[in-house]
């Protein structure tokens, strides 16, 4: 049997997930697809499209590539507009030929409307909608001061946005009262004007445009009913949308009386082999310019090509919420109280910018709809009350009042039914969830990559990380991200709290933030945090107790109470006199000597009061502390390198010795391993490590967050051919952002896995320098870099601090008396006992 | 039972860090000391022995408190320690021994077994 013809026109959104959908049902087998796109790159997000403007591509905004489309066997035509469509021979065509379809899916979209001004086909006035839009702004912005937006819509703001990010002087003229007249009620709006105009946009509402002409001072300028007038040299209209139904039109497909294709609640069009889905469609009188909505009706039309008779759209929710210019607003359910014997509840703050509102039903019971500006974090909560139905709390202002005025807690996700939507994007419910997490999935990334919730637009995170703390907890599995009982926060937070207060010791912290008097898990902590943001000797009084007691003793313990000592030895590069100088204390001493896999040599079974003296003598050498005992840097391994291998081509040893110098004594959640190898043939095995540098003959290749031991984890590559400095630039920054925002012993590793984003987002942050503190963490880590002191110099030279290696203070010549010694291969070891 | 106890000096108050321990030696053996300043007494002492090691180390331990019992984790295998009990909290049978500690001036002072002491030397 030949396979039918399935055509797609449009490849925005809604299209290309209407393509996912379909591709792995089992009716992609039975059709050949072919799609239409009229602009030239792939379908990409348009949600995020000011991103375009602040450093993001295409690429990074794109929904698929176009590998995916050859591996489902889609056949992908873009740049190509279909101009004309043929029911009787079931043939659409194209200025490069024609095409035969059995099935037809219109996911046209939307166009913007421009209101009929004279003088609006200047050639600095634009739309927003696409990235060509975007980039003719952009060019034009490049000559321009002053640039304005028609329409204080949901994108008419988003627009404004844009225009500030390329650094014009941005209005806003909106026709109605008030900002967002949709979605806001009047306070609403004033408190978001408010804001807005506060963050350098200017607002002018109930302006209608008459003509647009040429300005005096500006390019262009606007004409108002009301006689007045604004220059700007470009304009933006973003007065909302219409449906594109051009095509539909033309082939006598029922439409709406004001646009839009007509379909059923399968998607149908009033052609039975025509469907339409997205903004383009009308479905019960009513378009829905959202995404969510859209991608409901692609599911919906998948499973009707699949012929599932339970398949309907059946209407969808428009609560939005956003952020706009940094500003939050969220709308909910029916937020104008238009439902008869509605009564309202509203919290105003003008001096915070806070505005919140709840239309209740007439009897109290239910929640019908919200308007929030300033302030989103009821919104998840609000919004499970009106999707759900669920009987509002007695003091239903507590909803919206802050939680010192006597706010309730958000809405736990226990109160929600199973059926409650979670991610409204993939159509995931509390049950969907469940499900996943009975089936095995143990942590919120698991989840997500089993049901695809809040993989959407993501404003179902917070919401999506409750439910599956609380429903992994019920399963006994340990979800708190308190470090421990005395402080209810993780690293990360105890970091900035003790950066953001000043905050210098560890009694301080727990007087202002914890309870209790701490225990080996937040000491050590906090230690490690006090240690990186202020870089004081760890011998330092105060932070002595704070240490585990290799940290406090700067050596690592063994078994049976002695410690072993490694010094620094930078790249593994050595002098034979500094060799012989190691050969000659570990026999003084009688220390059991081996090689270490970071390419140093560690000398076991010191007691507490050789220490002091064991590193007099190696400092005399030249030695300093090697930092095995800390949560620090331990070894940057290197490979020969240029200097002498015939294979080489950068020096590694010189880059590795540079490094650790470098790093040497900072303070991490973990121990941090560096590697540089000096060509692609890796000798340094540099991909193991939690910093890898593989030479090539243009600079340097960066692999990150590998490593060995319990887990082994291969690095990813970072970035290619950097310049020495681009190599220590970019590695101070990824390094000062993990000591920062990695929880207490997370390895590079775990802490990339499990930032939101992953790789991709350590990318934005560290190259794209997307949350602008790249500076500041290169900055902090050039004053660390600054302070290094070698711990041990310090402490041999300091008397008090040499009384703390006496192992009884009473009696400095008594030796302890378990320490039981045999000789093995020629070397002393502890006896061996089961204690 | 006891022969007989006996207060024996084993240091002076500026040998002890605060928040944290030291070693003495006793006719007992290895005794830890530890100075908890923000606690009343602020003083303990318990054997320096780690039962589940053999090793001398307990005083080397990072002081604190669990459920507002007064702690010193074994800075070998992390094991809890009562510091009013000797009670290890994650093993109800393994209890280690605590002296009687006092404040004398500037002197701290122990009390020891001395008869025990005599048997274990």
């Amino acid at each position: 049997m030949s396979k039918k013809n399935l055509i797609v026109i449009g490849n925005g959104m809604v299209g290309h997930h209407f393509l996912e959908q379909f591709a792995a049902s089992d009716a992609a087998g039975r059709f050949d697809i072919t799609v239409f796109g009229e602009e030239k790159q792939l379908a990409y997000d348009r949600v995020h499209l000011s991103e375009y403007f602040t450093g993001s591509t295409h690429a990074d905004l794109a929904m698929g590539t176009a590998e995916w489309y050859a591996e489902q066997g889609i056949e992908l035509r873009l740049n190509e507009q279909v101009t004309e469509i043929d029911r009787e021979n079931k043939v659409v065509s194209t200025p490069q030929g024609t095409y035969h379809y059995d099935e037809l899916v219109l996911a046209t979209g939307s166009y913007p409307f421009v209101p009929p001004i004279e003088g609006r086909e200047h050639p600095a006035c634009f739309v927003y909608r696409t990235l060509e839009d975007l980039d003719a702004i952009r060019a034009s912005a490049q000559e321009g001061k002053t640039g304005v937006v028609v329409g204080g819509g949901l994108l008419g703001l988003e627009a404004a946005n844009a225009l500030k990010s390329l650094g014009l002087d941005a209005h806003v003229v909106e026709f109605a009262p008030r900002l967002m007249p949709v979605q806001l009620d009047d306070d609403g709006g004033a408190v978001l004007r408010h804001k807005i105009e506060e963050l350098g946009v200017q607002v002018h509402t109930e302006k209608a445009t008459t003509a647009i002409i040429k300005g005096e001072e500006a390019r262009l300028r606007m004409n108002f009913s009301d006689d007045s007038h604004l220059e700007t040299d470009l304009i933006v209209f973003s007065a909302g949308i219409r449906p594109q139904d051009t095509l539909a039109r033309q082939c006598g497909l029922d439409i709406g009386e004001r646009g839009g294709i007509v379909i059923d609640n399968q998607c149908a069009t009033s052609d039975p082999h025509i469907h339409a889905i997205g903004e383009c469609a009308l479905w019960n009188q009513r378009i829905f310019g959202l995404v969510a909505p859209g991608y409901t009706m692609a599911r919906t039309l998948s499973s009707a090509l699949n012929e599932d008779k339970d398949a309907a759209f059946t209407g969808a929710d428009m609560s939005t919420k956003l952020k706009l210019l940094g500003v939050d607003v969220g709308s909910i359910g029916d937020a104008h109280g238009q439902t008869p014997g509605a009564r309202n509840i509203r919290y105003n703050d003008e001096q915070a910018g806070h505005y919140r509102r709840m239309v209740v039903s007439s009897d109290g019971k239910k929640l019908l709809g919200a308007i929030l500006v300033g302030d989103n974090s009821y919104y998840d909560t609000l919004l499970q009350y009106a999707l759900n139905g669920i009987d509002l709390p007695e003091n239903a202002e507590s909803l919206i009042l802050p939680e010192s005025q006597g706010g309730a807690p958000a809405l736990g996700p226990d109160a929600l039914p199973e059926t409650a939507s979670i991610c409204s994007c993939h159509n995931v419910t509390k049950g969907d969830i469940c499900g996943a997490i009975d089936a095995g999935c143990t942590d919120l990334g698991g989840v997500k990559g089993e049901t695809k919730a809040s993989t959407g637009c993501g404003g179902c995170a917070a919401l999506l990380k409750n439910v599956v703390d609380s429903e992994l907890e019920k399963r006994g599995v340990e979800v708190s991200k308190d470090i421990c009982e005395h402080f209810p926060y993780s690293r990360q937070e105890l970091f900035h709290l003790v950066q953001v207060n000043g905050i210098r010791s560890f009694r301080s912290l727990i007087r202002q933030h914890g309870k209790g008097h701490g225990c080996d898990i937040c000491k050590p902590a906090v230690g490690s945090i006090l240690a990186t943001c202020w870089n004081d000797h760890i011998l330092a009084s105060d932070h002595v107790p704070l240490q585990d007691t290799n940290d406090t003793f700067m050596a690592n313990m063994q078994k049976n109470g002695t410690y072993s000592i490694v010094p620094r030895v930078p790249g593994g590069e050595i002098t034979p006199d500094k060799l012989i100088v190691l050969g000659q204390v570990a026999k003084e001493y009688d220390l059991y000597t081996k090689i270490t896999g970071g390419q140093r040599v560690d000398l076991f079974g010191a007691t507490l009061s050789q220490l002091p003296e064991i590193w007099e003598k190696l400092i005399a050498a030249g030695f300093e502390t090697g930092h095995a005992y800390g949560k620090s840097l331990r070894t940057v391994k290197s490979c020969v390198g240029s200097t002498w291998c015939r294979y080489g081509v950068q020096d590694s040893v010189g880059m590795a010795i540079h490094l650790e110098n470098r790093y040497k004594g900072l303070r991490a959640p973990h121990k941090i391993k560096l590697a540089v190898s000096g060509c692609t043939r890796e000798c340094a095995e540099a991909q193991s490590k939690d910093i890898g540098v593989i030479a090539t003959d243009k600079g340097w290749n960066l692999y990150v967050c590998g490593n060995g031991g319990m887990r082994p984890r291969h690095a990813d590559l970072f970035a290619t051919d950097l310049s020495d400095e681009e190599l220590i630039r970019t590695i101070d920054r990824v390094l000062m952002f993990y000591v920062r925002t990695a929880d207490r012993l997370q390895r590079t590793s775990v802490w990339m896995e499990n930032l939101e984003g992953g790789l991709d987002y350590l990318k934005q942050v560290v190259l794209e320098d997307s949350l602008g503190i790249g500076e500041e963490l290169e900055q902090h880590m050039e004053e660390i870099v600054g302070t290094y002191q070698c711990e041990w110099k310090t402490a041999v030279e300091d008397p008090e601090k040499r009384k703390r290696f006496r192992e009884f203070v009473n009696a400095p010549e008594k030796k302890d008396p378990v320490q039981e010694w045999t000789t093995e291969r020629d070397q002393r070891r502890p006896v061996l006992e089961s204690a | 039972m006891k022969a007989r106890t006996r207060w024996d000096v084993v240091c002076s108050v500026s040998d002890l860090v605060p928040d944290s321990g030291v070693a003495v030696w006793t006719e007992d053996g290895p005794v830890a000391v530890f100075y908890v300043p923000d606690r009343l007494p602020a003083l303990f002492a318990i054997s320096h022995t780690d039962p589940f090691s053999g090793s001398n180390v307990l005083a080397r331990g990072i002081t604190g408190d669990l459920k507002g019992e007064p702690v010193v984790a074994s800075p070998l295998y992390k094991q809890h320690f009562s510091l009013r009990s000797g009670q290890c909290l994650e093993d109800e049978s393994v209890k280690v021994t605590v002296y009687p500690v006092l404040l004398d001036g500037d002197q701290i002072r122990l009390q020891v077994p001395v008869a025990q002491a005599e048997v274990a030397a």
